[in-house]
Formats: structure tokens, sequence, C-alpha cells
């Protein structure tokens, strides 16, 4: 039956690739009927630091960053590089040099030509500030042989340097305005009189309100953008958002994890509702354990408490259906995913028998162990809930679980960052490539005093050592064999419970067209975004 | 002679409570668990040691409190309010930014309240126990108990969602952008109802009750009935006589409740998107931006202490026996 089986869904997924490329924003008919003009307004609840993505990750600052400034490449949906400010790229045989060949007479929106000095500047500022240490972390200089000509010279092979061109990871600054000697991490022109290159320029910067774009007329895609405007809409309130969505105030909403505004969202005809646009960002949902514990070093109690949750549950009852249960450290849409994982089906008679066996007997009430559980504050349906039910479903098992609140975000963090957890859940995003985004939470290496390193204090060398390789490894084949042995050990050796990928979703009008859909969706330049 | 004295002995008592609110503040906000570097990893998704120890030492968190508390106080001495750590700004900006917008609220919902509740508060005490009396006691029962929180909600699904006819969220449409001064103001006006409404609520509910109160109170002194002995008209005797002795204690409400409206207004900013200054402080403490914080906090305390000099005065305006005593 299985053998049979197969080849369908292989056969079914072909034509649902087929479909997807038909539909691909590029093709040329699509571009027949497009119109110019209209304000795109775009509601998000965070407030952006400033707009210079190149010192400040996050996706608050990507937003109008990627519209700013332009990267030496962009991504398809399918994880393909495509040609931006770069027109040609070739990396290295030994994996140590990236040739970036410049588009020419691309300038940006002062004026002044973007070369090769710029995208030299730009990686080195990166390099410097960037809060992802690793993404750049191997690159020791830029040639610029020419002016449409930049080398990036790597001290040992680092595959992730082409995703790391990325939009919304390598905005190309211009050196004549951020390279005046003052620290780039505080430059005033961070906030204001921002320039780039990248599709729209700055015409205003409210902090916590609102970041107003208009349409840069001399682009280096001609005819782009078809925008006049963007305004991104800074609104905390969840619920204001979505009046604000369904008045028509606003055209897009991305990032929306809320069940019942989902549900609101897929029954409106006039919407569009994806969860297309995230596989970059790769976010998990994730139940943490910490090894400095004592019951909790024990894996047979971790693997206990796996089979204690139901995951379905979690994605189908809790979340809604618009979630998808994830059993590994890397999201299912990431190139380095695979199937062959360690799995936990539910089994609370398992359960039982592991902390019998673990010496966990229950007490005259029924009781084994006590445990705390920490959640992330702000992102209710992804995180209190599940805590929730987590502690409900322990309790099943003998495990009495108390739910730690935190008031807000940094007193979450300052529990983490001093290892101050039995349980905690948590979200983390891989951000494309492993190197950027999964490496840091197993590397033995990385426990740190900082949330979002291995705070599980995870150690296992043969981890360290096939991450390590991994990390610089050329052949994409190679080094996804070492990332699926990774991926089994881990899973194996349990120092999280992987439970869902956090279910994203653009809702746009119906009226956009080309709603950005790239691995980066939302963090991608929306030069293609039209109004119907 | 008198009133320079005592102007001056009331700006030191608040300039002392100024400095008193400022310390205590200092301690309160650094007392919270956390830190504004560890928020702003966050927000970055992950950062590295370095990156992180370079940033306290940036913003001196990596002194001793006491010494940062020093450091603080003697900059706001100078006037300067320092940088916000979230936004690297000048506080001082962030917060003029923001000023217009929360003044504008917080006095249309008040005067509004005021006006309209002592309005409502003479009507009913003129037949206390009449069907109209009876109405504006219900109402302002009602009112005085709804939370801020919730009469915003409500007032949001009521008219953005069942009665689209008000804006539920910001100061000015999003795309008005290089509007004229005319078109601009009535684009604010229409986005100032429903939160000006939620904020006043409240308070034209106890305003409105108390005047009633007073005015009770008021109409029962001899001297009205000598008014009225004297023949004057029903209406002199309520607005002329009356109502000029029943405002008092409203007005001293008034006075001390105005750092009340400011806390409602951190509520009601939140709800309806209001970019004033009670959204400012609310977001800065959820990202730890100290100097935000303080900054905002400050400002408020020196509008609370204006505003009480000024009730005095008031005061000395509508009762020429305070100004003797």
């Amino acid at each position: 039956m299985l053998t049979v089986k197969t080849p369908r869904r292989n056969a079914v997924a072909a034509l649902f690739l087929l479909a997807a490329a038909l539909a691909a924003p590029l093709s040329s008919t699509a571009q027949d009927s497009i119109k110019r003009g209209g304000t795109l307004v775009v509601g998000y609840p965070q407030a952006p630091r400033h707009l210079n993505g190149a010192v400040q990750s996050g996706v608050a600052t990507a937003f109008p960053s990627t519209q700013l400034f332009a990267s030496p490449l962009r991504f398809d949906d399918k994880w393909n590089p495509q040609p931006y400010l770069a027109e040609k790229w070739t990396l290295s045989d030994d994996g140590k040099s990236l040739t970036l060949n410049l588009r020419k007479g691309a300038t940006f929106h002062d004026g002044k030509p973007i070369t090769s000095a710029d995208v030299a500047f730009s990686i080195m500022a990166i390099k410097a500030n960037h809060p992802f240490q690793t993404m750049m972390g191997p690159v020791e200089k830029v040639d610029t042989p020419d002016a449409q000509t930049a080398i990036i010279r790597m001290g040992k092979p680092h595959p992730a340097i082409v995703l790391a061109m990325s939009p919304a990871l390598c905005p190309i600054l211009p050196k004549h305005v951020y390279g005046d000697g003052q620290d780039l991490k505080s430059h005033p022109r961070n906030s204001a009189d921002v320039v780039g290159s990248g599709p729209f320029k700055l015409v205003e910067f409210k902090p916590g309100q609102r970041v107003v774009l208009e349409r840069f007329e001399k682009f280096f895609l001609a005819g782009r953008p078809y925008l006049d405007r963007i305004v991104f809409d800074i609104t905390p309130d969840a619920s204001s958002l979505m009046l604000g969505f369904e008045r028509g105030t606003m055209q897009m909403l991305p990032f929306v994890t809320i069940p019942s505004d989902l549900r609101r969202l897929a029954d409106n005809p006039q919407v569009t509702l994806t969860p297309k646009g995230y596989e970059g960002i790769g976010p998990l949902n994730w139940l943490a354990f910490n090894l400095e514990k004592k019951p909790l070093a024990d894996v047979r109690v971790r693997k206990a408490i796996a089979h204690a949750v139901d995951k379905n549950f979690v994605t189908k009852a809790l979340m809604a259906g618009f979630s998808k249960p994830v059993d590994g450290p890397i999201v299912p849409s990431s190139p380095f995913a695979v199937t062959d994982l360690v799995r936990y089906p539910v089994d609370l008679k398992k359960a039982a028998a592991l902390l019998d066996e673990a010496g966990f007997k229950p007490d005259a009430n029924g009781e084994r162990l006590k445990l705390t559980i920490d959640y992330v504050p702000g992102s209710d349906d992804q995180q209190k809930t599940v805590a929730e039910y987590v502690r409900a479903q322990l309790k099943k098992i003998g495990i009495a679980v108390e739910v730690r609140t935190s008031a807000d975000l940094p007193a979450w963090a300052k529990r983490m960052a001093a290892h101050d957890f039995d349980l905690s859940m948590d979200i983390v995003f891989n951000w494309g490539d492993p190197i950027i985004g999964v490496h840091r939470t197993y590397l033995s290496s990385n426990i740190k005093p900082i949330v979002w390193t291995n705070t599980q204090s995870y150690v296992n060398p043969k981890v360290d050592e096939l991450l390590d390789t991994a990390g610089s490894v050329l052949d994409p084949v190679k080094r996804k064999a070492y990332y699926a042995t990774f991926q089994k050990i881990v899973t194996d050796d349990l120092p999280i419970h992987f439970l869902n990928v956090v279910p994203f979703h653009t809702a746009a009008s119906k009226k956009l067209g080309n709603v950005p859909m790239t691995i980066w969706g939302p963090l991608s330049p929306y030069d293609e975004v039209y109004f119907k | 002679m008198r009133a320079v004295q005592f102007t001056l002995s009331r700006l030191l008592q608040g300039l002392a409570l100024v400095l008193a609110v400022v310390v205590l503040n200092f301690v309160l906000v650094h007392a919270a668990p956390g830190d504004p570097v560890e928020t702003i990893a966050g927000a970055s998704g992950g950062m590295s040691e370095e990156l992180k120890a370079a940033l306290r030492v940036q913003y001196g968190l990596d002194k001793p409190l006491a010494a940062q508390l020093g450091v603080y106080l003697g900059k706001v001495a100078g006037g300067d309010l320092g940088y916000s750590y979230f936004f690297n700004l000048p506080v001082a900006g962030l917060i003029a930014e923001r000023v217009p917008a929360t003044l504008l609220l917080v006095i249309t919902a008040v005067l509004g309240a005021f006006v309209i509740g002592t309005v409502l508060g003479v009507l009913s005490s003129r037949k206390p126990n009449g069907l109209l009396s009876q109405f504006i006691n219900t109402l302002s029962l009602v009112g005085f108990a709804a939370p801020v929180f919730w009469t915003g909600i409500m007032l949001v699904i009521l008219f953005a969602s069942v009665l689209p006819i008000f804006p539920v969220s910001g100061m000015r449409a999003i795309d008005s952008a290089g509007a004229s001064g005319f078109t601009d103001a009535l684009d604010v006006l229409h986005h100032l109802v429903l939160p000006a409404l939620t904020l006043g609520l409240v308070y034209l509910a106890q305003y409105s009750r108390l005047s009633r109160a007073s005015m009770l109170d008021v109409l029962g002194s001899d001297f009205i009935r000598t008014a009225r002995a004297k023949g004057l008209s029903n209406r002199v005797v309520l607005y002329k006589h009356a109502l000029r002795n029943a405002v008092l204690p409203v007005v001293t409400i008034l006075g001390l409740q105005f750092g009340n409206v400011m806390a409602g207004a951190i509520l009601v900013e939140t709800v309806f998107n209001w970019p004033g200054l009670g959204r400012l402080a609310f977001e800065s403490v959820l990202r730890r931006d100290y100097p935000t914080i303080l900054g905002v906090l400050l400002f408020s305390s020196i509008v609370v202490v204006v505003m009480n000099l000024l009730t005095d005065y008031c005061y000395r305006l509508i009762d020429p026996r305070i100004k003797t005593s």
C-alpha cells in the first residue's frame, strides 16, 4: 500500500509545484494587467527602533529596511537566489570567495552611483554590527578590483554566504552617508534622511507610530515599483489591527497567528490569507528543558514529558488547525529538513513507565515530581495556552507543574538568561540557513547567560562536531546528510521538545496583486506589489 | 505681594515634589526585572555577548545604581532628558512630539466632562426626583462604574464595526499626509471623538453627581432663600447664585484628578492607538527604556504640579473669600 501511495503523493506535489510556477508573479501575462499607483498600508504591532537593517535584525526593522535598501541578491519562493543589485554572482570552488558583479547605472536615493566600495563597506559594517554574528563571521575582507565587482573573501568555506546576501540580511548602505566614522548602531541617519537604493524612499519616520515611504522613480529595475506609497502603521493592539484591516484602512497584515483572527480572516471573502512567505524565517514553537535541573537531566524524564504532550491537540484544537506539528529542530519548509527523526507519539502509559524507570515513583497523591513552566508573554495563542495545556497533560502522568507568568518580555528573557527555569515555552526562528538560526541552540560553546543561546545547557560533542562540519561543507547534498544525522541525534537526546511551526499568515486585501510570498515573504522588497 | 509669595511658595513645593518623583521613579523603574539590553536583543532575535556588553557601557548600565541616579539628576537639572535606549533619539524630542496629542485628548475630555457634567448636575438638581434626574443619575452611575478600557472597547465595537461613522484608531487618516490645515483639523477632530468620549465619560459621571449633590446642598441655604425672596428669576438664582458656589468642589476634584486623567489616558491611548504620551510611557515600560519612562513621568509630574497651581488660581477667581483667608 505504502509503495503505491508515495509516488502518487509525489505526483500531486509535482503538480502543485507546476501550478505554483505558472502562477509565479514574474510571468509576462501577469505584467500586462498591472496597474501603477495607490498607497499600501501595512499594519504591524511592533515598533522598529530605526530603519537600518544592517545593524538591527528583527522583523519590525526589516519591513521598512527591505524597501529602503537593496541587497546584492533576492530569493524566489523555492530558495533560489535571484539577481538584484548583483547581476551575476559566483561562489568559488573552495567556498572561500563570493564574487558579485554589480548592475551598471544603479543609484542611491540621493543620485550617487552604487559601487563595489559601498558593497565592501556594507558587508564589513554588517559583520561588525549585526546581531547575527555567525552570518558574516568567516568574512575577512571584501576586494574591489573595479567599481562593478566585489569579491567577498572568507577564512573558511561558508555555505551560508549566498543566503546572507538576502534583502533582510544584507542591506547595501551608501558609504558616503554611513561611512563618516560615527558608530553605525547609533548613527543619526538610521532614523532620519535614510538613503538606500531600494524601490522606495523615506518620506517620514515617526518613532512608534508609522513609517511612510514613496516610490523611488530612479529605481534600478525600470518600471518598478508599482505602488506610489507604502505606510507601515504601528498599531500595538491586535483587535485594532483587525478592525482597521476589516474596515479597509489597512490592506495587508503580515505575521498574524491568533486562531480567532485567522478564522475571521479565512471566512472573509475579500481577503487573501496565506501561510506562504515565512519559509526563510522558519519560526518554531517549542518546549525547552533545562538540562541543568536534576530531574530533567535524565533523558527518560524528558521523553516521558514528550510522550504526554499531544501535538495534534495543540495544532488542531488550540490553534484551530492553522498550524502544523513539527518534530525536529529545522522547519519542514527548509531544504535541510529531514523526516527521519525520533518521534514521541502520545502514550501516557509509556510516559509513566519511563518515569518509574527513572526512579520517580508516585507518592500517596499520585505525584511523582514538581516542575515549573515559563512562557514568552505577549503571544498567548502560541505560548500561554500551550503552557497551560502542558500543565494539564503532565498532571496525568504525575508531574505537578506550576505555570510561571512573566510580566513582560524583558522579565521572561532575564529568567532565560539566568537559566532560571525547569521547562519553558519558546519561539525561535531558523533564519534561513541553519548556521544563522539553528546552530546557536545546540552548540555547547554557546551555553551563555543570554536569551536564545543554548540556555538548555545541552552538551553533545558529536553534535558540536556535526554542526561545525555542516557549517563549512559546500556540497548541499553532503551538507544535508550532516544535518540529517544532527536532527536524528537531537530528537533522540531531546533537549527540546519541538511542537509546531508558528502559523504566521499574511492577510491581504483581494485588491492587492503579487502579495509577497517568496521565502522572505513580507520581509522582501514590495517592488512588484500592485493594486488591481 | 501676597500673590507673589503664594506663587513662590507653591513653586518651591512643586519643585521638591518633582525631585521626589524623579528619585522614586528612578528607583522603581530600575527595580523591575529585566533590562533594556535584553529587550533590544529580544527585538533583534538574539545578540552576541560582546555587543550586549558594549551596549551596557554605552548606556552607562555597567555603573552602580547610585552613580546612575547621580548622572541622571545632573543631566535633568541641566534640562537634558537623555537619549532613548530603544529609538536612539533624544527623549525630549520624543516627548515633544507626543505632547500635543495627549494634551488635546486630555483637555477635550476633562473640559467636556466638566462643562457637560456640571450642566447635567444642575439640570438634575432642579427636580431631584424628576424623570430627567433619574435618567442622569443612572447614566452617571453606569459611566462611573464602567472601566475606561471596557467603555473604549464597547465604543470601538459599536461605532467602528456596527455603525462605522468614527475612525477607531490613530489621530489622522493613514493616507492624510500633506492635507491642508482645515481638512487636517477636521480629520483630527473626527478621530478625537471616540477616545475623548471614552476618557471623558468617567469624569462626566463624577462631575455630574458631584455638582448635583453640591447644588442641592447650596440650594437649601439661606442666601438662596433671600435671592428668591428678592424676586429673582429661577434662572438667575440657579446659575448666578447657586452654581457659582456649587462649582467649587467640582473644580477641586478637577484639579486633583488631573493626574488620574493622565493615567486614564494610557489606557485610552492604547485602545485607540492615539499617538500620545500615555502610549509612549506604556510601551517604554515594556522596552525597559529607562530614559523615556523617566522623561514622561517627569513631564507628567510637572503637568500635575502646574495644574494644581492653576486650580488654586481658579479658586481665587471663583470665590473672592479665598483671597483674603
